[in-house]
């Protein structure tokens, strides 16, 4: 009997043929056969303790066939466009009659602040799954993103505004990985913030104000990273929540 | 939704994936990485062939590209658990968290092949082929895996019986 056969005993891998000539070995070798009963229940000790994963529900964040499906991409970005939210060079021309006139011509919105728009449309809304990680393990969540982007990120507290965290996300940009925050005020009405890595752009902006439809959005870039607040408000009471965000990121 | 093949898999590979990684949303993530590398590379998959056998495939490479960047962020995961023993007074719970710490202690490739062999229950073959080594080298890190969990296991604190709770 070698090692090799004992394990395959174990693991229930050995021929028929071979099995009773291995308990024959064990029940004249009491060595083996105390190695055999303790392989024997590491593996039932794993199997008890992991087997219950495959009973948990699927995270959402795993289901992403969808979001790599050309087909259903297009279709997203379709009813993106009939909201009034332009994607890159296409959604210029379909949607030029939606955009407050003067906004575009003189102030293209930078690609992530599109996107953070576009964030808000399509998450904001969702009654079941607004959120990846909830605000109940914030910890987790800022830990979590903040490895994710590669940096410390900070989520702000914006009790003193009206609004708590309800929890986060990971979405992607073409820069990479991007954080979304959400927040709810009593009413229901929710606010998002994007945090996304910049690549070779401006490194430092003052606030920018961008109305994209229904969906006003206040954005900055600090650094290598860009950040914008959204959220359907008039622009006195948006500027005033994304100061204290501002200011709560750059104590 | 769960109609693709792909997508039967996934409870299985969050399953594999929590064993390997300890931590669950370290975990997720490499399922997630596993999952955009199965769907990008779905016209590699040739009909008929194991399909399990091919996702553990990935997420094996896609682990060991990982694992020397997510190393610390684990290892910090792991000193986090025994705070969660001390909650724990029933027998069931501490001696998960035992499993959890003992296949910590296990160099990457023999718990992988502890996993793959134990949990999944695959074949020393598919083990084989999943990771991308001889059959003589799955028996090697099996063999030398299990004994070393045979040893923690055994360390007779009290904490570490491995008696099931039925």
């Amino acid at each position: 009997m070698t090692d090799a056969d004992l394990h395959a005993y174990v693991d229930g891998l050995l021929p028929a043929s071979a099995v009773q000539r291995a308990e024959a070995h064990l029940a004249a070798h009491s060595e083996d056969a105390e190695r055999v009963r303790a392989w024997r229940e590491i593996n039932l000790a794993l199997r008890s303790q992991f087997n219950p994963v495959i009973d948990e529900p699927v995270p959402e964040r795993l289901r992403i066939r969808p979001r790599f499906s050309r087909h259903r991409r297009f279709a997203v970005a379709a009813a993106l466009v009939s909201t009034g939210i332009a994607i890159g060079g296409i959604g210029g021309w379909m949607t030029r009659g939606t955009f407050q006139e003067t906004q575009q011509a003189a102030n293209p919105l930078p690609t992530f602040a599109r996107q953070a728009a576009m964030a808000h449309v399509v998450y904001a809304p969702e009654v079941r799954h607004p959120v990846e990680v909830g605000a109940d393990q914030e910890d987790h969540l800022v830990r979590w993103l903040s490895k994710r982007l590669g940096t410390e990120l900070k989520c702000p507290k914006l009790g003193a505004v009206g609004y708590e965290l309800i929890g986060g996300r990971l979405l992607a940009n073409p820069n990479g990985p991007v954080a979304h925050f959400m927040y709810q005020d009593k009413r229901g009405s929710r606010l998002t913030l994007y945090v996304s890595v910049q690549r070779g752009e401006a490194r430092q902006t003052a606030f920018r104000f961008s109305q994209e439809d229904k969906v006003a959005v206040f954005y900055w870039i600090d650094g290598n990273y860009g950040y914008a607040l959204s959220g359907e408000l008039n622009r006195d009471v948006l500027l005033n929540v994304a100061n204290v965000v501002y200011k709560q990121l750059n104590p | 939704m769960d109609s693709h093949p792909i997508e039967r898999h996934i409870p299985r590979l969050r399953r594999y994936a929590r064993a390997l990684v300890g931590d669950r949303y370290a975990a997720d993530d490499l399922v997630q990485d596993t999952l955009e590398r199965a769907w990008n590379k779905l016209h590699l998959w040739r009909e008929g062939s194991d399909m399990r056998a091919w996702l553990f495939a990935i997420m094996h490479n896609v682990f060991v590209n990982q694992v020397r960047s997510r190393r610390q962020e684990v290892e910090r995961n792991m000193e986090e658990l025994p705070v969660i023993a001390v909650r724990g007074t029933q027998g069931q719970e501490l001696e998960m968290m035992d499993m959890d710490r003992a296949l910590a202690a296990l160099p990457e490739d023999q718990r992988a092949v502890i996993l793959l062999v134990a949990v999944e229950q695959l074949t020393y073959e598919e083990t084989s082929k999943a990771l991308a080594v001889p059959i003589g080298t799955v028996m090697s890190r099996l063999s030398r895996g299990r004994e070393r969990l045979r040893q923690i296991t055994a360390g007779g604190d009290g904490l570490t019986s491995l008696k099931l709770v039925k």
